[in-house]
Protein backbone atom coordinates (compact mmCIF):
# COMPACT_ATOMS: atom_id res chain seq x y z
CA UNK A 1 0.00 0.00 0.00
CA UNK A 2 0.52 3.35 -1.05
CA UNK A 3 3.22 4.53 2.67
CA UNK A 4 1.26 8.14 2.16
CA UNK A 5 -2.63 6.08 2.47
CA UNK A 6 -1.60 3.53 5.04
CA UNK A 7 -0.08 6.50 7.45
CA UNK A 8 -3.87 7.99 6.58
CA UNK A 9 -5.34 4.88 7.61
CA UNK A 10 -3.92 4.64 10.05
CA UNK A 11 -5.77 5.18 14.04
CA UNK A 12 -5.38 6.60 17.09
CA UNK A 13 -6.48 3.01 18.97
CA UNK A 14 -6.95 4.14 22.45
CA UNK A 15 -9.05 7.18 21.24
CA UNK A 16 -10.94 4.86 18.62
CA UNK A 17 -11.78 2.34 21.15
CA UNK A 18 -12.63 5.00 23.75
CA UNK A 19 -15.30 6.27 21.15
CA UNK A 20 -16.40 2.73 19.89
CA UNK A 21 -16.91 1.43 24.01
CA UNK A 22 -18.90 4.80 24.65
CA UNK A 23 -21.02 4.04 21.38
CA UNK A 24 -22.19 0.63 22.25
CA UNK A 25 -22.81 1.86 25.97
CA UNK A 26 -24.53 4.56 25.30
CA UNK A 27 -27.19 3.47 22.07
CA UNK A 28 -27.45 -0.29 23.46
CA UNK A 29 -29.09 1.31 26.62
CA UNK A 30 -31.15 4.04 24.94
CA UNK A 31 -32.55 1.06 22.62
CA UNK A 32 -33.69 -0.31 26.08
CA UNK A 33 -31.61 -3.12 26.56
CA UNK A 34 -28.22 -4.07 28.97
CA UNK A 35 -26.89 -6.89 26.69
CA UNK A 36 -25.57 -7.66 23.13
CA UNK A 37 -25.51 -10.58 21.09
CA UNK A 38 -23.52 -11.09 17.62
CA UNK A 39 -22.34 -13.91 16.08
CA UNK A 40 -18.67 -15.39 15.93
CA UNK A 41 -17.47 -16.97 12.94
CA UNK A 42 -13.65 -17.06 14.36
CA UNK A 43 -12.54 -14.30 12.12
CA UNK A 44 -11.03 -11.16 12.55
CA UNK A 45 -14.31 -8.51 12.53
CA UNK A 46 -16.51 -10.61 14.98
CA UNK A 47 -13.64 -10.99 16.94
CA UNK A 48 -13.20 -6.99 17.40
CA UNK A 49 -16.93 -6.63 18.17
CA UNK A 50 -16.33 -8.81 20.80
CA UNK A 51 -13.33 -7.54 22.94
CA UNK A 52 -15.27 -3.74 22.26
CA UNK A 53 -18.07 -5.38 23.50
CA UNK A 54 -16.86 -6.39 26.70
CA UNK A 55 -15.00 -3.51 27.16
CA UNK A 56 -18.21 -1.81 27.21
CA UNK A 57 -20.79 -3.76 29.07
CA UNK A 58 -18.68 -6.30 30.63
CA UNK A 59 -18.39 -9.98 30.00
CA UNK A 60 -21.79 -10.61 31.74
CA UNK A 61 -23.53 -7.98 29.05
CA UNK A 62 -22.10 -9.97 26.30
CA UNK A 63 -23.43 -13.32 24.49
CA UNK A 64 -21.60 -15.06 21.44
CA UNK A 65 -23.13 -17.73 19.09
CA UNK A 66 -21.23 -19.87 17.30
CA UNK A 67 -23.38 -21.20 14.08
CA UNK A 68 -21.36 -23.64 12.15
CA UNK A 69 -22.90 -25.51 8.75
CA UNK A 70 -21.07 -28.72 8.31
CA UNK A 71 -19.02 -27.48 5.79
CA UNK A 72 -17.34 -24.62 8.06
CA UNK A 73 -13.73 -24.93 8.52
CA UNK A 74 -12.98 -26.43 12.08
CA UNK A 75 -10.56 -24.26 12.57
CA UNK A 76 -13.13 -21.25 12.28
CA UNK A 77 -15.22 -23.04 15.57
CA UNK A 78 -11.61 -23.22 17.16
CA UNK A 79 -10.56 -19.88 16.40
CA UNK A 80 -13.96 -18.57 17.72
CA UNK A 81 -13.47 -21.09 21.27
CA UNK A 82 -10.27 -18.78 21.85
CA UNK A 83 -12.11 -15.84 21.77
CA UNK A 84 -14.73 -16.98 24.16
CA UNK A 85 -12.35 -18.49 26.21
CA UNK A 86 -10.00 -15.91 26.62
CA UNK A 87 -12.44 -13.26 27.56
CA UNK A 88 -14.67 -15.80 29.44
CA UNK A 89 -18.36 -15.15 27.99
CA UNK A 90 -21.39 -16.75 27.67
CA UNK A 91 -21.86 -18.55 24.64
CA UNK A 92 -24.18 -21.02 22.55
CA UNK A 93 -23.57 -22.83 19.62
CA UNK A 94 -25.97 -23.33 17.48
CA UNK A 95 -25.03 -25.56 14.32
CA UNK A 96 -27.19 -24.63 11.36
CA UNK A 97 -27.07 -27.58 9.28
CA UNK A 98 -30.14 -28.71 10.00
CA UNK A 99 -32.11 -26.18 9.20
CA UNK A 100 -30.24 -25.43 5.68
CA UNK A 101 -29.99 -28.91 4.73
CA UNK A 102 -34.01 -29.30 5.09
CA UNK A 103 -34.21 -25.82 3.19
CA UNK A 104 -32.70 -27.08 0.33
CA UNK A 105 -33.97 -30.76 -0.08
CA UNK A 106 -37.13 -29.12 0.04
CA UNK A 107 -36.46 -26.18 -2.44
CA UNK A 108 -34.27 -28.07 -4.76
CA UNK A 109 -36.76 -30.85 -5.16
CA UNK A 110 -39.56 -28.52 -5.80
CA UNK A 111 -37.56 -26.85 -8.63
CA UNK A 112 -36.05 -29.67 -9.75
CA UNK A 113 -32.43 -27.59 -9.56
CA UNK A 114 -29.16 -27.90 -7.52
CA UNK A 115 -28.95 -24.48 -6.00
CA UNK A 116 -25.65 -22.67 -6.88
CA UNK A 117 -22.80 -22.24 -3.96
CA UNK A 118 -24.27 -18.23 -3.80
CA UNK A 119 -27.59 -19.23 -2.85
CA UNK A 120 -26.23 -21.70 -0.36
CA UNK A 121 -24.06 -19.46 1.12
CA UNK A 122 -26.84 -16.39 1.04
CA UNK A 123 -29.39 -19.13 2.93
CA UNK A 124 -26.36 -19.57 5.46
CA UNK A 125 -26.28 -16.24 6.36
CA UNK A 126 -29.79 -15.51 6.86
CA UNK A 127 -30.24 -18.72 8.71
CA UNK A 128 -27.41 -17.01 10.94
CA UNK A 129 -29.14 -13.77 10.59
CA UNK A 130 -32.64 -15.59 11.94
CA UNK A 131 -31.12 -17.43 14.62
CA UNK A 132 -29.68 -13.95 16.20
CA UNK A 133 -32.29 -11.81 16.49
CA UNK A 134 -34.45 -15.49 17.65
CA UNK A 135 -31.69 -15.37 20.40
CA UNK A 136 -31.89 -11.84 20.55
CA UNK A 137 -35.40 -11.83 21.64
CA UNK A 138 -34.87 -14.85 24.22
CA UNK A 139 -31.46 -13.53 26.45
CA UNK A 140 -32.92 -9.82 25.96
CA UNK A 141 -29.94 -8.80 23.75
CA UNK A 142 -29.50 -6.25 21.05
CA UNK A 143 -27.75 -8.00 17.76
CA UNK A 144 -24.36 -6.21 17.05
CA UNK A 145 -23.38 -6.22 13.18
CA UNK A 146 -20.18 -7.20 12.49
CA UNK A 147 -19.50 -5.92 8.50
CA UNK A 148 -16.41 -3.46 8.12
CA UNK A 149 -16.51 -0.13 5.91
CA UNK A 150 -14.70 -2.14 3.07
CA UNK A 151 -17.17 -4.97 3.18
CA UNK A 152 -20.14 -2.48 3.34
CA UNK A 153 -18.73 -0.33 0.33
CA UNK A 154 -17.79 -3.66 -1.69
CA UNK A 155 -20.99 -4.82 -1.02
CA UNK A 156 -19.44 -8.00 0.26
CA UNK A 157 -22.24 -9.11 2.39
CA UNK A 158 -25.70 -10.87 2.63
CA UNK A 159 -28.50 -8.52 2.26
CA UNK A 160 -30.57 -9.06 5.46
CA UNK A 161 -27.92 -11.69 6.20
CA UNK A 162 -24.57 -10.84 7.76
CA UNK A 163 -25.72 -7.20 6.50
CA UNK A 164 -28.30 -7.24 9.42
CA UNK A 165 -28.32 -5.79 12.50
CA UNK A 166 -29.32 -3.11 15.42
CA UNK A 167 -25.91 -1.51 15.53
CA UNK A 168 -22.68 -1.85 14.44
CA UNK A 169 -19.63 -0.43 15.77
CA UNK A 170 -16.97 -1.35 13.57
CA UNK A 171 -19.29 -0.28 10.38
CA UNK A 172 -16.40 2.81 9.85
CA UNK A 173 -13.84 1.12 10.10
CA UNK A 174 -11.44 -0.15 6.72
CA UNK A 175 -10.25 -4.04 6.87
CA UNK A 176 -7.00 -2.51 7.43
CA UNK A 177 -8.35 -0.67 10.42
CA UNK A 178 -10.02 -3.35 11.73
CA UNK A 179 -6.91 -5.42 11.35
CA UNK A 180 -5.16 -2.70 13.28
CA UNK A 181 -7.45 -2.22 16.26
CA UNK A 182 -8.14 -6.38 16.32
CA UNK A 183 -4.19 -6.48 17.26
CA UNK A 184 -4.13 -3.67 19.87
CA UNK A 185 -7.07 -5.37 21.63
CA UNK A 186 -5.06 -8.48 21.86
CA UNK A 187 -7.40 -10.83 19.31
CA UNK A 188 -5.19 -13.94 18.96
CA UNK A 189 -2.71 -14.18 16.40
CA UNK A 190 -4.19 -17.21 14.65
CA UNK A 191 -7.35 -14.75 13.67
CA UNK A 192 -5.31 -11.94 13.15
CA UNK A 193 -2.88 -13.70 10.55
CA UNK A 194 -5.57 -16.27 8.39
CA UNK A 195 -6.95 -14.88 5.16
CA UNK A 196 -10.04 -13.35 5.68
CA UNK A 197 -13.36 -15.49 4.85
CA UNK A 198 -16.32 -15.79 4.69
CA UNK A 199 -16.30 -19.64 4.73
CA UNK A 200 -19.68 -20.20 3.35
CA UNK A 201 -17.83 -22.85 1.38
CA UNK A 202 -14.68 -24.63 1.09
CA UNK A 203 -11.74 -23.35 0.38
CA UNK A 204 -13.28 -19.92 -0.02
CA UNK A 205 -11.48 -16.43 0.86
CA UNK A 206 -12.66 -13.14 0.66
CA UNK A 207 -9.69 -11.94 -1.46
CA UNK A 208 -9.86 -15.05 -3.84
CA UNK A 209 -13.43 -14.27 -5.04
CA UNK A 210 -12.81 -10.31 -4.69
CA UNK A 211 -10.00 -10.86 -7.35
CA UNK A 212 -7.89 -7.99 -5.32
CA UNK A 213 -6.76 -7.89 -1.66
CA UNK A 214 -7.73 -5.79 0.89
CA UNK A 215 -5.10 -3.67 1.17
CA UNK A 216 -5.72 -2.84 -2.86
CA UNK A 217 -9.09 -2.55 -2.26
CA UNK A 218 -8.81 -0.04 0.92
CA UNK A 219 -5.99 1.96 -0.72
CA UNK A 220 -8.72 2.54 -3.65
CA UNK A 221 -11.82 2.57 -1.55
CA UNK A 222 -9.97 5.41 0.65
CA UNK A 223 -9.35 7.92 -1.80
CA UNK A 224 -12.25 7.92 -3.81
CA UNK A 225 -14.90 8.05 -0.54
CA UNK A 226 -12.99 9.72 1.92
CA UNK A 227 -10.97 11.86 -0.27
CA UNK A 228 -13.21 12.32 -2.44
CA UNK A 229 -11.12 11.76 -5.37
CA UNK A 230 -12.34 10.44 -8.57
CA UNK A 231 -11.54 7.07 -10.38
CA UNK A 232 -9.71 9.18 -13.28
CA UNK A 233 -7.27 11.30 -10.63
CA UNK A 234 -6.33 7.56 -9.32
CA UNK A 235 -5.83 5.93 -12.29
CA UNK A 236 -3.43 9.14 -13.35
CA UNK A 237 -1.45 9.15 -10.12
CA UNK A 238 -0.37 5.39 -11.11
CA UNK A 239 -3.40 2.98 -9.92
CA UNK A 240 -4.10 -0.03 -11.66
CA UNK A 241 -7.12 1.65 -13.66
CA UNK A 242 -8.62 -2.36 -14.28
CA UNK A 243 -8.71 -2.64 -10.45
CA UNK A 244 -10.00 1.11 -9.80
CA UNK A 245 -12.95 0.25 -12.67
CA UNK A 246 -13.44 -2.97 -10.49
CA UNK A 247 -13.91 -1.67 -7.39
CA UNK A 248 -15.70 1.50 -8.53
CA UNK A 249 -18.76 -0.51 -10.27
CA UNK A 250 -18.91 -2.87 -6.99
CA UNK A 251 -19.77 0.03 -4.77
CA UNK A 252 -22.58 1.65 -7.36
CA UNK A 253 -23.85 -2.16 -7.95
CA UNK A 254 -24.45 -2.67 -4.17
CA UNK A 255 -25.36 0.97 -3.23
CA UNK A 256 -29.03 -1.40 -2.51
CA UNK A 257 -27.77 -3.29 0.15
CA UNK A 258 -26.54 -0.41 2.16
CA UNK A 259 -29.98 1.03 1.80
CA UNK A 260 -33.59 0.75 2.68
CA UNK A 261 -36.12 -0.84 0.86
CA UNK A 262 -37.68 1.93 -2.10
CA UNK A 263 -40.81 3.38 -1.29
CA UNK A 264 -43.10 4.29 -3.65
CA UNK A 265 -44.17 7.99 -2.86
CA UNK A 266 -47.54 8.82 -2.98
CA UNK A 267 -48.55 10.98 -0.04
CA UNK A 268 -47.01 14.23 0.85
CA UNK A 269 -45.04 12.34 3.78
CA UNK A 270 -43.61 8.97 3.15
CA UNK A 271 -41.63 7.37 5.31
CA UNK A 272 -37.46 7.30 5.18
CA UNK A 273 -38.55 10.18 2.47
CA UNK A 274 -39.99 13.20 4.24
CA UNK A 275 -41.04 11.23 7.12
CA UNK A 276 -37.29 12.03 8.93
CA UNK A 277 -36.73 11.26 12.44
CA UNK A 278 -33.58 9.49 14.07
CA UNK A 279 -33.47 6.46 15.44
CA UNK A 280 -32.92 8.05 19.04
CA UNK A 281 -36.88 9.50 18.32
CA UNK A 282 -37.98 9.27 22.31
CA UNK A 283 -35.27 7.49 23.57
CA UNK B 1 -38.88 35.19 -37.71
CA UNK B 2 -39.80 38.20 -36.56
CA UNK B 3 -40.53 39.36 -33.47
CA UNK B 4 -44.83 38.75 -33.02
CA UNK B 5 -45.49 35.92 -35.69
CA UNK B 6 -46.41 32.94 -33.63
CA UNK B 7 -43.76 30.01 -33.30
CA UNK B 8 -43.74 26.34 -32.49
CA UNK B 9 -42.88 25.39 -29.26
CA UNK B 10 -41.42 21.26 -28.17
CA UNK B 11 -41.79 20.27 -24.61
CA UNK B 12 -39.20 17.79 -24.03
CA UNK B 13 -41.07 15.95 -21.29
CA UNK B 14 -38.06 13.17 -20.31
CA UNK B 15 -36.65 10.77 -18.10
CA UNK B 16 -33.40 11.31 -17.46
CA UNK B 17 -30.63 8.80 -16.30
CA UNK B 18 -29.45 9.84 -12.63
CA UNK B 19 -25.61 10.52 -13.32
CA UNK B 20 -24.98 9.40 -16.55
CA UNK B 21 -24.32 12.66 -18.43
CA UNK B 22 -23.54 10.89 -22.00
CA UNK B 23 -26.73 9.35 -21.82
CA UNK B 24 -29.07 12.84 -21.22
CA UNK B 25 -26.91 14.88 -23.67
CA UNK B 26 -27.76 11.84 -26.39
CA UNK B 27 -31.32 11.76 -25.58
CA UNK B 28 -31.13 15.55 -25.70
CA UNK B 29 -29.91 15.42 -28.87
CA UNK B 30 -32.32 13.21 -30.33
CA UNK B 31 -35.04 15.21 -29.28
CA UNK B 32 -33.61 18.30 -30.82
CA UNK B 33 -33.27 16.74 -34.25
CA UNK B 34 -37.04 15.26 -33.72
CA UNK B 35 -38.25 19.00 -32.38
CA UNK B 36 -36.62 20.93 -35.49
CA UNK B 37 -37.85 18.27 -38.01
CA UNK B 38 -40.90 18.55 -36.58
CA UNK B 39 -40.67 22.33 -37.43
CA UNK B 40 -40.38 23.41 -34.19
CA UNK B 41 -38.16 26.83 -33.05
CA UNK B 42 -37.12 26.33 -29.83
CA UNK B 43 -37.59 23.13 -27.72
CA UNK B 44 -36.88 22.91 -23.73
CA UNK B 45 -36.08 20.55 -21.33
CA UNK B 46 -36.42 20.05 -18.25
CA UNK B 47 -34.87 21.14 -15.15
CA UNK B 48 -31.40 19.09 -14.15
CA UNK B 49 -32.27 16.83 -17.60
CA UNK B 50 -28.77 16.67 -18.11
CA UNK B 51 -27.74 14.78 -14.49
CA UNK B 52 -31.16 13.32 -12.82
CA UNK B 53 -32.35 15.45 -9.80
CA UNK B 54 -31.21 13.57 -6.88
CA UNK B 55 -27.70 13.56 -7.59
CA UNK B 56 -26.72 14.22 -3.97
CA UNK B 57 -23.05 13.16 -3.89
CA UNK B 58 -22.91 13.19 -7.97
CA UNK B 59 -22.65 16.70 -7.47
CA UNK B 60 -18.71 16.51 -8.15
CA UNK B 61 -18.81 13.78 -10.93
CA UNK B 62 -21.79 15.39 -12.80
CA UNK B 63 -20.85 19.43 -12.56
CA UNK B 64 -19.67 20.78 -15.75
CA UNK B 65 -18.44 24.23 -16.61
CA UNK B 66 -20.04 26.24 -19.29
CA UNK B 67 -17.44 25.46 -21.97
CA UNK B 68 -17.28 22.08 -21.37
CA UNK B 69 -17.90 19.69 -24.36
CA UNK B 70 -20.74 18.08 -22.95
CA UNK B 71 -22.51 21.62 -22.96
CA UNK B 72 -21.09 22.94 -25.76
CA UNK B 73 -22.64 19.99 -27.97
CA UNK B 74 -26.08 20.95 -27.08
CA UNK B 75 -24.91 24.97 -27.44
CA UNK B 76 -23.98 23.50 -31.15
CA UNK B 77 -27.07 21.58 -32.07
CA UNK B 78 -28.96 24.97 -30.98
CA UNK B 79 -28.79 25.34 -34.98
CA UNK B 80 -32.27 26.29 -37.26
CA UNK B 81 -33.58 25.12 -33.34
CA UNK B 82 -33.35 27.33 -29.94
CA UNK B 83 -32.89 24.89 -26.77
CA UNK B 84 -33.22 25.29 -23.46
CA UNK B 85 -31.43 22.65 -21.21
CA UNK B 86 -30.20 22.08 -17.81
CA UNK B 87 -27.48 20.82 -15.96
CA UNK B 88 -24.83 21.13 -12.55
CA UNK B 89 -22.59 24.40 -13.68
CA UNK B 90 -19.93 24.36 -12.06
CA UNK B 91 -18.48 28.09 -11.58
CA UNK B 92 -14.69 29.29 -11.80
CA UNK B 93 -14.49 29.26 -8.13
CA UNK B 94 -15.78 25.58 -8.22
CA UNK B 95 -19.46 26.59 -6.65
CA UNK B 96 -22.08 24.38 -8.35
CA UNK B 97 -25.41 25.79 -9.41
CA UNK B 98 -28.43 24.29 -10.69
CA UNK B 99 -28.19 26.00 -13.96
CA UNK B 100 -30.75 26.22 -16.98
CA UNK B 101 -29.70 28.10 -20.66
CA UNK B 102 -30.95 29.38 -23.39
CA UNK B 103 -28.94 28.87 -26.70
CA UNK B 104 -29.45 29.95 -30.21
CA UNK B 105 -27.38 30.65 -33.40
CA UNK B 106 -25.06 27.79 -31.68
CA UNK B 107 -24.25 30.24 -28.70
CA UNK B 108 -25.55 30.88 -25.05
CA UNK B 109 -27.67 33.43 -25.08
CA UNK B 110 -28.86 33.46 -21.34
CA UNK B 111 -27.89 31.49 -18.43
CA UNK B 112 -29.94 31.11 -15.12
CA UNK B 113 -28.67 29.85 -12.39
CA UNK B 114 -31.63 28.79 -9.75
CA UNK B 115 -32.31 30.94 -6.90
CA UNK B 116 -34.44 29.23 -4.64
CA UNK B 117 -33.10 25.69 -3.71
CA UNK B 118 -35.48 23.72 -1.58
CA UNK B 119 -34.54 22.57 1.35
CA UNK B 120 -37.43 21.15 3.31
CA UNK B 121 -39.34 18.28 2.94
CA UNK B 122 -38.09 16.06 1.01
CA UNK B 123 -36.23 18.78 -1.02
CA UNK B 124 -32.46 18.74 0.33
CA UNK B 125 -31.26 21.43 -2.26
CA UNK B 126 -29.19 23.50 -0.34
CA UNK B 127 -26.75 20.99 1.05
CA UNK B 128 -25.30 20.76 -2.34
CA UNK B 129 -26.04 24.07 -4.42
CA UNK B 130 -24.71 27.31 -4.62
CA UNK B 131 -27.80 29.86 -4.88
CA UNK B 132 -28.29 31.82 -7.95
CA UNK B 133 -28.56 35.83 -7.67
CA UNK B 134 -30.68 37.11 -10.55
CA UNK B 135 -33.55 37.06 -12.18
CA UNK B 136 -33.12 38.99 -15.79
CA UNK B 137 -34.83 38.52 -18.98
CA UNK B 138 -33.24 38.71 -22.09
CA UNK B 139 -33.93 38.79 -25.70
CA UNK B 140 -34.57 36.05 -28.01
CA UNK B 141 -36.08 35.97 -31.54
CA UNK B 142 -39.42 35.16 -29.96
CA UNK B 143 -39.25 39.00 -28.01
CA UNK B 144 -37.87 38.94 -24.12
CA UNK B 145 -38.14 36.62 -22.25
CA UNK B 146 -37.72 35.32 -18.48
CA UNK B 147 -36.30 32.11 -17.47
CA UNK B 148 -37.30 30.11 -13.80
CA UNK B 149 -36.09 27.12 -12.75
CA UNK B 150 -39.03 24.83 -10.99
CA UNK B 151 -38.71 26.24 -7.38
CA UNK B 152 -38.15 30.13 -8.62
CA UNK B 153 -41.66 30.17 -9.47
CA UNK B 154 -42.86 29.48 -5.65
CA UNK B 155 -41.83 32.72 -5.05
CA UNK B 156 -43.85 35.54 -6.54
CA UNK B 157 -41.26 37.98 -6.84
CA UNK B 158 -39.29 35.94 -9.17
CA UNK B 159 -41.66 36.28 -12.19
CA UNK B 160 -42.64 39.98 -11.09
CA UNK B 161 -39.12 40.83 -11.34
CA UNK B 162 -39.01 38.89 -14.99
CA UNK B 163 -42.44 41.01 -15.57
CA UNK B 164 -40.91 44.38 -15.02
CA UNK B 165 -37.57 43.68 -16.67
CA UNK B 166 -39.90 43.28 -20.05
CA UNK B 167 -40.60 39.67 -20.66
CA UNK B 168 -42.84 38.58 -22.62
CA UNK B 169 -43.11 35.04 -22.37
CA UNK B 170 -41.70 32.58 -19.00
CA UNK B 171 -39.68 29.49 -19.11
CA UNK B 172 -39.74 27.53 -16.44
CA UNK B 173 -37.96 24.15 -16.80
CA UNK B 174 -38.72 21.73 -13.48
CA UNK B 175 -38.14 18.38 -11.60
CA UNK B 176 -41.40 18.33 -9.64
CA UNK B 177 -42.22 15.06 -7.82
CA UNK B 178 -45.74 14.07 -7.68
CA UNK B 179 -47.40 14.15 -4.17
CA UNK B 180 -50.84 13.18 -2.96
CA UNK B 181 -52.92 11.21 -4.49
CA UNK B 182 -56.39 11.75 -3.14
CA UNK B 183 -57.59 14.57 -5.58
CA UNK B 184 -59.69 13.32 -8.75
CA UNK B 185 -58.11 14.38 -11.46
CA UNK B 186 -54.67 15.67 -10.46
CA UNK B 187 -51.53 14.84 -7.88
CA UNK B 188 -51.58 17.87 -5.05
CA UNK B 189 -48.80 18.87 -6.10
CA UNK B 190 -49.36 19.00 -9.52
CA UNK B 191 -52.73 20.97 -8.72
CA UNK B 192 -50.85 23.68 -7.15
CA UNK B 193 -48.71 24.26 -10.31
CA UNK B 194 -51.49 23.92 -11.97
CA UNK B 195 -53.03 27.34 -10.37
CA UNK B 196 -49.90 28.69 -10.13
CA UNK B 197 -49.17 29.03 -13.29
CA UNK B 198 -52.48 29.91 -14.61
CA UNK B 199 -52.49 32.74 -12.11
CA UNK B 200 -48.87 33.80 -13.23
CA UNK B 201 -49.98 33.58 -16.66
CA UNK B 202 -53.07 35.66 -16.10
CA UNK B 203 -51.11 38.43 -13.64
CA UNK B 204 -48.05 38.67 -15.62
CA UNK B 205 -50.01 38.85 -19.39
CA UNK B 206 -46.95 36.14 -20.47
CA UNK B 207 -46.90 32.93 -22.10
CA UNK B 208 -45.67 30.20 -19.65
CA UNK B 209 -43.89 27.36 -20.64
CA UNK B 210 -43.36 24.61 -18.13
CA UNK B 211 -41.59 21.47 -18.71
CA UNK B 212 -41.62 18.70 -16.09
CA UNK B 213 -39.65 15.61 -16.30
CA UNK B 214 -41.60 12.12 -15.64
CA UNK B 215 -39.66 8.92 -13.73
CA UNK B 216 -38.83 7.75 -10.87
CA UNK B 217 -35.84 8.17 -8.77
CA UNK B 218 -35.69 6.14 -5.58
CA UNK B 219 -39.02 6.00 -5.54
CA UNK B 220 -39.56 9.30 -5.94
CA UNK B 221 -42.23 9.93 -9.37
CA UNK B 222 -42.01 13.15 -11.11
CA UNK B 223 -45.36 13.86 -12.64
CA UNK B 224 -44.26 15.67 -16.25
CA UNK B 225 -47.74 17.65 -16.85
CA UNK B 226 -45.39 19.84 -19.13
CA UNK B 227 -47.84 22.51 -20.65
CA UNK B 228 -47.88 26.15 -22.38
CA UNK B 229 -50.48 28.15 -20.32
CA UNK B 230 -51.43 31.49 -22.56
CA UNK B 231 -51.97 35.35 -21.32
CA UNK B 232 -55.50 34.33 -21.11
CA UNK B 233 -54.68 31.44 -18.55
CA UNK B 234 -55.45 28.46 -20.89
CA UNK B 235 -53.47 25.65 -21.79
CA UNK B 236 -52.81 25.95 -25.49
CA UNK B 237 -51.09 22.39 -25.21
CA UNK B 238 -50.49 19.96 -22.10
CA UNK B 239 -48.31 17.00 -22.22
CA UNK B 240 -49.54 13.72 -20.30
CA UNK B 241 -48.72 12.87 -16.76
CA UNK B 242 -45.80 10.25 -16.32
CA UNK B 243 -44.81 9.21 -19.32
CA UNK B 244 -41.90 10.44 -21.80
CA UNK B 245 -43.23 12.88 -24.50
CA UNK B 246 -41.90 15.22 -26.86
CA UNK B 247 -45.22 17.85 -26.86
CA UNK B 248 -45.79 20.27 -29.11
CA UNK B 249 -47.45 24.33 -28.77
CA UNK B 250 -47.75 26.85 -30.65
CA UNK B 251 -47.14 30.38 -28.97
CA UNK B 252 -48.69 33.23 -30.57
CA UNK B 253 -46.80 36.70 -28.86
CA UNK B 254 -50.62 38.43 -30.15
CA UNK B 255 -52.32 37.22 -27.33
CA UNK B 256 -49.80 39.18 -25.03
CA UNK B 257 -50.49 42.13 -26.80
CA UNK B 258 -54.58 41.54 -26.49
CA UNK B 259 -54.12 40.60 -22.60
CA UNK B 260 -51.91 43.46 -21.79
CA UNK B 261 -54.77 46.05 -23.58
CA UNK B 262 -57.15 44.35 -21.82
CA UNK B 263 -56.34 44.02 -18.62
CA UNK B 264 -53.05 46.86 -18.27
CA UNK B 265 -51.80 45.33 -15.37
CA UNK B 266 -48.09 45.45 -16.21
CA UNK B 267 -48.95 49.03 -17.08
CA UNK B 268 -50.27 50.20 -13.93
CA UNK B 269 -47.80 48.53 -11.53
CA UNK B 270 -46.46 51.00 -9.26
CA UNK B 271 -43.04 49.63 -8.78
CA UNK B 272 -41.71 53.03 -7.72
CA UNK B 273 -44.06 52.50 -4.56
CA UNK B 274 -42.83 48.04 -4.24
CA UNK B 275 -39.44 49.49 -3.83
CA UNK B 276 -39.92 52.43 -1.40
CA UNK B 277 -42.04 49.89 0.62
CA UNK B 278 -39.01 47.30 0.15
CA UNK B 279 -36.32 49.41 1.47
CA UNK B 280 -38.98 50.41 4.50
CA UNK B 281 -38.79 46.65 5.10
CA UNK B 282 -35.34 45.76 4.58
CA UNK B 283 -34.91 47.87 7.74
CA UNK B 284 -33.78 45.54 10.70
CA UNK B 285 -37.21 45.08 13.23
CA UNK B 286 -37.74 42.36 15.13
CA UNK B 287 -39.75 39.62 14.22
CA UNK B 288 -39.50 40.11 10.50
CA UNK B 289 -38.45 38.48 8.03
CA UNK B 290 -34.79 39.17 7.50
CA UNK B 291 -33.98 40.19 3.31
Amino acid sequence: MNPDIQARLCLNERLTVEILVEFIREEVRKAGFEKVIFGLSGGIDSALVAYLAVRALGRDGVHAVMMPYRTSSPASLRDAQTVVDGLAIPHTIVPITAAVDAYFATVDAALAAQATPLRRGNRMARERMCTLFDLSAHFGALVLGTSNKTELLLGYGTQFGDLASALNPIGDLYKTQVRQLARWLGVPASILNKPPSADLWEDQTDEKELGFTYDEADEVLYQLVDLRRSAAELVQAGADERLVRAIVRRVQNNQYKRRTPVIAKLSSRTVGVDFRYLRDWGR
Amino acid sequence: MPDGERFLVALGQLRPRLGDVAANVARHLEWIAQARASGASLVVFPELGLTGYQVQDLVLDVARPLDHPDVVRLVEAADGIDVVFSFVEESDEHLFYVTSVYAADRQIRHRHRKVYLPTYGMFDEGRYFARGQRFEAFDTRFGRAGMMVCEDAWHVSSPYLLGLGGANWMLLPASSPARSVTDPEHFGSQKFWRNLLQVYAQLFGVHLVFVNRVGFEDGVNFFGGSGVVSPEGEWVAEAPQLHEALEFAWVDPQAVRRARYTTPILRDERWDVVLRELRRLAEPREGRVNP
